[in-house]
C-alpha cells in the first residue's frame, strides 16, 4: 500500500525553471556522485568520485560526445547533505537551453526524474527533518502567496514545534503536580488546587485559540479566498473586479503546474488574497445571470469561500435580486448596493430584512465606499486583525484538528473541575491534550502517521 | 571444579525464596510441575527486610492483580496485617490504594507454611552457585555450593539484592545481604559467563527502634480503616476483622537537618564509597535534605514491625550515615528524643540485571528456559517483586509445558505496565511502580483487578473453577445491575427531593434517570439507595462495581478510545529476523537501542528510550516497504 524507494537515484532542477540565465540540477541518491561522474569532464584533476566532500569542481557535461555545458560541481555526500543522502549539485551556466540539456543527459545516464517535493520527502525518511519541517517544505512548494510561503518558512526553522513543545511542557507540568500527589498519598503537603489545573487550562485554551485563529489565516494565506461576484447584469460586477484590479498589489499566478488544469488568478487586496476562479465567466459582462442561470449562480456561490452580492441601489429589487439573496443564503456573503451615486429607490432595511446584515453602499463609479468591502471581508476573516509577522501560520487541516481537538480536552478538564470530580480524572482529559498536541510535533505516535504525511507530499494532485 | 553429585531433578528451579521466588514457586508448583525452591535461608522465606507494610499506591494495584492470577501474596498479606488502610479517597477510584501493615514474623511463618504445604513444592535451602546450559543454550540444571547438581528444564532467577552484595553505613562495610544474611557471591560470575549483563544499584533502609523509649503523645497517630477491604478477591471483609494498631506521624525539622549537613562527608553515598545507583523515588534522608534544600521538615512515620516485638520502623528515614550521627539524627524529631535504636539503618548495595535482556514473558531472550523475576531485575519493592515473581512462575511452567506464555499488556494491568518498562526501558535506578506510570488507570482500578485479570488466572490454571464461577456471578451481577439503573427514572416527589436536598444537591423538577443521579458529584449508587425501590440486595464490591461504572462512564469510554489506539501500535508486529542496520534514518543511538532490546511491535518500539517517533516513523516505513 505504501511506497517507498530510497534506492534509486533522482535529479531535478532546483531552481525555478526559466528564471534567469543560472540553474542547478541537483541529483542525489548512492549513485548520484557516479551519474555526475558519467558526464562530468573536469578541467584538471581527478573525478568526481575521488574528490572530497563538499568540494566544487569546475568542468564540462559532455554527452555523447556533445558539450552540453560549463559546469561547476559541487559534490557532498551523505550524510551531511540536505537528503543525507550523496548529492551532486551541477551549477549550469548557459541559460535555460543548456541547464534542460544537462538534467536531460542526467537523466538518461541513471538517475531518474524526481517527482515534485521528493528531495525533501527524503529528508524526512532519512531523518534529516521532522514531521512539521517536512509539511512546511510542502507547503512551501504549494504556496500560493509570498505570506503563505514566508509562514511555511518560519515553520521550517521549527517555530511551531517549539510553540507547541511549550504548551506541552505546560500541560505536562500540571500532569506532574496531580501525580506527584497521587503517588505520594502519605504526603500531603504535595497538594495541587482545583483552581489552579482550571486557570491553567483557560491559559492554554486561550494560546490554542491564538493558534487556531492563525490555522484559519493560515489556511486563507494558503489557499486565498475563494470569491464569487453574483449580480445582475449591468449593476457593475466587472467594475468592482476592475476597481479590485487596480488596487491589487500583488498577483502570484499558479506554479507553473503539470497537472493542475483551472487556471486560478489570485489579488491580494491590503494583504487579503482574494482567489477569483472561473473569472473569465465573471468578467463576461455580456454574459448575463439569464444565460448563466440560475443553477450555474447557485453552484459558483457553493464553492465559493465568500460570495460578494451585488445590488443596484437605482432600482427597486426585483425577483431576480430576490432567487440571487436566496441561493447565497448560507455562504459568507457581503451584500453591496451598489450606484449609491444615482438616486436610490432600493428599500434598505427590506434587505437587512432578507439577508440579514447591513449593506454597504458603494458607488463603483466614484471609488468610494470600496475600502468598506475590504474591511468587511478583512474582520470576516480573519477577525479584524492581520496575522503579525511573528505569529505562527499553521496551514495543515491535521494540525488544525489536532489544536482543536486539544482545546476540547482542555474545556474537559475544566467541566471536570468545575464538577469537583476527583483529581485523577482530570489527569485523563489533560494527558490527552497533551497528546493531541504531541500529534503536530510528530511526538505522538500515530499509526497512520506515515500515510498521512505521503499524502501532504502528494503534489499536484 | 570439584565432583558434582546427581542430586534430584525437578522441572523448574526457582533461586530465593523472597516476594517473587515464593510467587514463582508456588505458581509453578501449583501448575503441576515439579519445582524446588532454593534459598540461602529457610528462615527468610517470605522476609520482609525494608518496610513493614504491604501495598500503597500502585503497589496495592499489583497486589490484588497478583491475587486476581492466583498469587499468594494478597492471601498472606490478609491473614497477617495488623493495620489495613485505603489510601487517596480523595482523588478518584483509579488511584485508591489499599495498604496493610504486616507483622513480619507472622508474614514470613505464615508464607513458609504455605509453601511447605504446597504439593509438587520442594523447599531446599543452600546457595545456587551455577546454572547449566547445552549447547543450544538451553537451561539444563543448577549446581550448589554442596556441589550437588539438580537437573532441571527451567530456572526462574528470584535473588532480590543478594547477588555480591554489601550493605553499608559510615565506614563500616559488611559484605552481606539484608539483615546481616549471607549474600551470593558467585552467581554473578555464573550470570556473567551466560552473557547476562549486570549493573549495580543502591537502596536503603532505615534504623529500627525500642517502642519503649518512644514518646507517642507528642507524634499524631493513625488509625486503620474501620471499613476493611481485603486484599485477596476471595476474602471477605468479615473473614479478616481483627483488633488493628495504630501507625504515628511525626516530622524531621532544622536541627535534623543541621546535623545530616554536617556529616554529609561521612555518608558513603557522598564520599564515593557507594558504586550503585539509588532509587529517586524512595530517597535516603540525607538525599532528600541534600536535593530538597528548601524544605523545612519531612514527615516520618513511625510503623510497628508486628505485634510480638517492640522494634518499629521509622519510615522515610533511610540512611548510610554513620551509627552515632544516625543515633543524633533519630533523637531531634518529636517523640524520639529518647529513642534507642535496635537495628542501625544502612544502605545496601548490589547486583543486578540489566531487565533489557528479557523478553516479555521474563525469559531470556538468549537464554530457553532461563527466566527472571524480582529486585534482580532492577525493580524495588515487594510488590514488584510478587509481580514478576508470579508471571516468572507461570511462564516457566507454560515454558515445560510447551504452551504460549502469559503477557498482560499495558492496557490490562499494572504487571503488564511493570513488566513492559523494565524490559523496554532504560533503567539507571531501581523501578519503583507509580500509578503516574500506567496510561490507562483509570480500566486498572485495583478494585476491578479480578474482573480484569480473572479469565487469564482461570486459563492458565492457577484459579480454581469455584472461584471462577463466583466471578462469573459476581461479572453477572454486575452487568445487569448496570442495565437495570438504566432503565429507571426517578419522579420528583418530595421524598426524593428531601433526600437530594439533605445530600447537598439540587433538587429535580422533572423525572430523571437514576444514572444520572449517580453521575452527580454529590450522589453515589448507594447515598440513592432510599429512592430506588426495586433495587436487589447486592454485595459491597458489585455495588461499587456499579457506582463506578455509571459514575465514571464518561471517563471510561474516553480511556477506552485511548486502549483502541494502543492496541493498533501494538498489533504492528516487527518481524523478528529485522536488521536495524538496514533500517534507512534511524539515529545511532536509535539502532543500538532497537537492536539491543529488539522489541516486538511498534507500541513496543515507541517506549524505548533513546527511540525517538521520528526514528519509529523509519521503522514503519521500513516495516511497510
Amino acid at each position: 500500500m505504501l511506497k517507498v524507494n530510497l534506492d534509486d537515484t533522482i535529479a531535478a532542477l532546483s531552481t525555478p525553471a526559466g528564471s534567469g540565465g543560472i540553474g542547478i540540477v541537483r541529483i542525489s541518491g548512492p549513485d548520484a556522485v557516479e551519474v555526475a561522474d558519467r558526464l562530468f569532464v573536469p578541467a584538471k584533476g581527478k573525478p568526481l568520485g575521488e574528490r572530497k566532500s563538499h568540494t566544487v569542481s569546475y568542468g564540462k557535461i559532455v554527452y555523447d560526445g556533445r558539450v552540453c555545458d560549463e559546469v561547476l560541481v559541487s559534490i557532498m555526500r551523505a550524510p551531511n547533505t540536505y537528503t543525507r543522502e550523496d548529492i551532486a549539485e551541477i551549477n549550469c551556466h548557459g541559460g535555460i537551453r543548456s541547464v534542460t540539456a544537462v538534467l536531460e543527459a542526467v537523466l538518461k545516464s541513471g538517475a531518474r526524474l524526481a517527482e515534485p517535493g521528493e528531495f525533501t520527502k527524503r529528508a524526512f525518511l532519512n531523518g534529516r527533518i521532522d514531521l512539521t519541517q517536512a509539511e512546511a517544505v510542502a507547503d512551501i512548494i504549494s504556496a500560493k502567496t509570498d505570506k503563505s510561503r514566508e509562514a511555511a518558512l518560519k515553520r521550517l526553522d521549527g517555530s511551531l514545534c517549539v510553540k507547541i513543545r511549550a504548551l506541552r511542557e505546560k500541560i505536562l507540568l500540571m500532569l506532574a503536580n496531580i501525580e506527584a500527589a497521587i503517588d505520594y498519598p502519605e504526603h500531603d503537603d504535595e497538594t495541587m488546587t482545583y483552581e489552579s489545573v482550571a486557570n491553567g487550562s483557560r491559559e492554554l485554551m486561550s494560546e490554542l485559540d491564538r493558534l487556531i485563529a492563525g490555522a484559519d489565516t493560515g489556511r486563507i494565506y494558503k489557499e486565498g479566498i475563494k470569491t464569487v461576484i453574483l449580480g445582475k447584469p449591468n449593476v457593475g460586477k466587472s467594475s468592482l473586479l476592475n476597481a479590485a484590479v487596480d488596487e491589487e498589489r500583488a498577483i502570484v499566478t499558479d506554479i507553473p503546474g503539470t497537472t493542475r488544469d483551472v487556471l486560478e488568478e489570485l489579488i491580494n487586496i491590503n494583504g487579503i488574497p482574494l482567489r477569483l476562479t472561473d473569472t473569465a465567466g465573471i468578467r463576461d459582462t455580456d454574459n448575463p445571470i439569464e444565460k448563466i442561470g440560475v443553477e450555474k449562480s447557485r453552484s459558483l456561490a457553493d464553492e465559493a469561500d465568500l460570495v460578494l452580492l451585488m445590488l443596484d441601489g437605482s432600482r427597486p429589487l426585483d425577483d431576480e435580486d430576490r432567487k440571487l439573496i436566496n441561493l447565497s443564503e448560507n455562504k459568507n456573503r457581503i451584500v453591496i448596493i451598489n450606484k449609491s451615486d444615482l438616486a436610490q429607490c432600493i428599500d434598505i432595511s427590506e434587505i437587512t430584512a432578507l439577508t440579514g446584515s447591513d449593506p454597504i453602499a458603494v458607488s463603483v463609479k466614484q471609488d468610494s465606499g470600496i475600502e468598506l468591502i475590504y474591511e468587511r471581508i478583512r474582520s470576516m476573516f480573519l477577525g479584524g486583525s492581520i496575522a503579525a509577522d511573528d505569529e505562527v501560520l499553521i496551514s495543515s487541516e491535521r494540525n488544525k484538528n489536532s489544536l482543536y481537538k486539544a482545546k476540547q480536552f482542555l474545556y474537559n478538564v475544566i467541566e471536570t473541575v468545575d464538577n469537583r470530580m476527583p483529581e485523577d480524572l482530570i489527569s485523563i482529559d489533560l494527558t490527552q491534550a497533551y497528546e493531541a498536541l504531541g500529534e503536530i510535533t510528530g511526538e505522538t505516535l500515530d499509526e497512520d502517521i506515515i500515510d498521512k504525511i505521503f499524502s501532504e507530499f502528494c503534489l499536484g494532485k | 571444579m570439584a565432583q558434582l553429585y546427581e542430586a534430584e531433578s525437578a522441572d523448574v528451579v526457582v533461586i530465593g525464596a523472597g516476594h517473587a521466588g515464593c510467587e514463582a514457586a508456588l505458581a509453578s508448583a501449583r501448575l503441576g510441575l515439579e519445582t524446588i525452591i532454593f534459598t540461602i535461608n529457610l528462615d527468610s522465606i517470605g522476609m520482609m527486610p525494608c518496610n513493614p507494610n504491604i501495598g500503597g499506591s500502585s503497589k496495592g494495584h499489583l497486589v490484588r492483580e497478583v491475587d486476581a492470577l492466583g498469587g499468594e501474596m494478597g492471601k498472606n498479606i490478609d491473614k497477617t496485617y495488623i493495620q489495613s488502610r485505603m489510601l487517596n479517597m480523595g482523588k478518584g477510584p483509579a488511584v485508591y490504594s489499599l495498604r496493610a501493615q504486616a507483622d513480619k514474623n507472622r508474614y514470613h511463618t505464615e508464607m513458609k507454611k504455605t509453601l511447605e504445604n504446597t504439593d509438587h513444592l520442594h523447599i531446599r535451602q543452600g546457595e545456587v552457585v551455577d546454572i547449566l546450559t547445552d549447547e543450544d543454550n538451553r537451561v539444563t540444571g543448577v549446581v550448589t555450593e554442596s556441589d550437588a547438581l539438580y537437573r532441571c528444564r527451567a530456572v526462574v532467577i528470584c535473588t532480590g539484592t543478594y547477588l555480591k552484595s554489601r550493605c553499608l553505613y559510615g565506614s563500616t562495610v559488611i559484605q552481606s545481604g539484608p539483615n546481616g544474611l549471607r549474600n551470593s557471591t558467585h552467581l554473578s560470575e555464573c550470570l556473567k559467563r551466560l552473557g547476562v549483563k549486570l549493573m549495580r544499584y543502591k537502596t536503603g533502609t532505615p534504623a529500627r527502634i525500642d517502642k519503649r523509649t518512644v514518646d507517642f503523645s507528642k507524634m499524631q497517630e493513625q488509625k486503620g480503616d474501620e471499613k476493611l477491604v481485603p486484599f485477596s478477591f476471595e476474602n471477605r471483609p468479615e473473614d479478616i476483622e481483627r483488633e488493628q494498631v495504630s501507625c504515628y506521624l511525626t516530622y524531621t525539622n532544622k536541627q535534623t537537618h543541621d546535623i545530616i549537613r554536617a556529616n554529609l562527608d561521612r555518608s558513603p553515598l557522598y564520599s564515593g564509597v557507594i558504586e550503585g545507583t539509588g532509587p529517586r523515588y524512595c530517597p535516603s534522608i540525607e538525599d532528600k535534605v541534600v536535593r530538597f534544600a528548601d524544605k523545612e521538615r519531612h514527615q516520618i512515620f513511625i510503623e510497628p514491625e508486628g505485634e510480638d516485638t517492640n522494634e518499629l520502623y521509622v519510615s522515610g528515614m533511610s540512611s548510610s550515615l554513620p551509627e552515632d550521627v544516625q543515633q543524633a539524627m533519630y533523637r531531634t524529631l518529636p517523640g524520639l528524643e529518647n529513642c534507642r535504636i535496635m537495628r542501625t539503618a544502612y544502605a545496601i548495595e548490589y547486583d543486578c540485571i540489566n531487565a533489557n535482556q528479557l523478553k516479555l514473558s521474563l525469559e531470556f531472550k538468549n537464554i530457553a528456559g532461563l527466566f527472571s523475576a524480582g529486585q534482580s531485575n532492577g525493580t524495588s519493592g515487594y510488590e514488584e517483586a510478587a509481580a514478576q515473581g508470579i508471571i516468572g512462575g507461570i511462564n516457566a511452567a507454560m515454558y515445560c509445558l510447551g504452551r504460549q506464555p502469559l503477557i498482560i499488556d499495558r492496557s490490562e494491568g499494572y504487571i503488564g505496565v511493570l513488566i513492559d518498562d523494565i524490559i523496554t526501558k532504560e533503567s539507571r535506578e531501581p523501578y519503583r511502580m507509580m500509578t503516574s506510570r500506567a496510561e490507562y488507570r483509570l480500566l486498572l482500578r485495583q478494585d476491578n483487578a479480578d474482573l480484569r485479570l480473572t479469565e487469564k488466572g482461570h486459563e492458565i490454571g492457577l484459579i480454581s473453577d469455584e472461584r471462577y464461577e463466583s466471578f462469573l456471578r459476581k461479572k453477572a451481577d454486575i452487568r445487569s445491575e448496570i442495565k437495570r439503573v438504566g432503565k429507571v427514572n426517578i419522579a420528583p416527589s418530595e421524598e426524593v427531593n428531601r433526600l437530594l436536598v439533605s445530600l447537598g444537591t439540587a433538587p429535580i423538577e422533572t423525572g430523571a434517570k437514576l444514572c444520572e443521579l449517580i453521575r452527580r458529584p454529590e450522589l453515589s449508587y448507594d447515598l440513592l439507595s432510599p429512592i430506588d425501590t426495586e433495587r436487589p440486595a447486592l454485595s459491597d464490591e458489585v455495588r461499587e462495581q456499579v457506582n463506578i461504572q455509571i459514575k465514571y462512564e464518561g471517563y471510561i469510554k474516553r480511556q477506552l478510545a485511548q486502549v483502541e489506539q494502543f492496541k493498533k501500535l501494538e498489533q504492528r508486529r516487527i518481524p523478528e529476523d529485522i536488521d536495524y542496520g538496514k533500517v534507512s534514518g534511524l539515529r545511532i543511538e536509535a539502532r543500538q537501542k532497537l537492536a539491543a532490546v529488539r522489541p516486538v511491535s511498534i507500541g513496543q518500539a515507541s517506549r524505548i528510550s533513546g527511540v525517538s517517533p521520528a526514528d519509529v516513523n523509519m521503522l514503519l516505513v521500513h516495516i511497510e516497504r
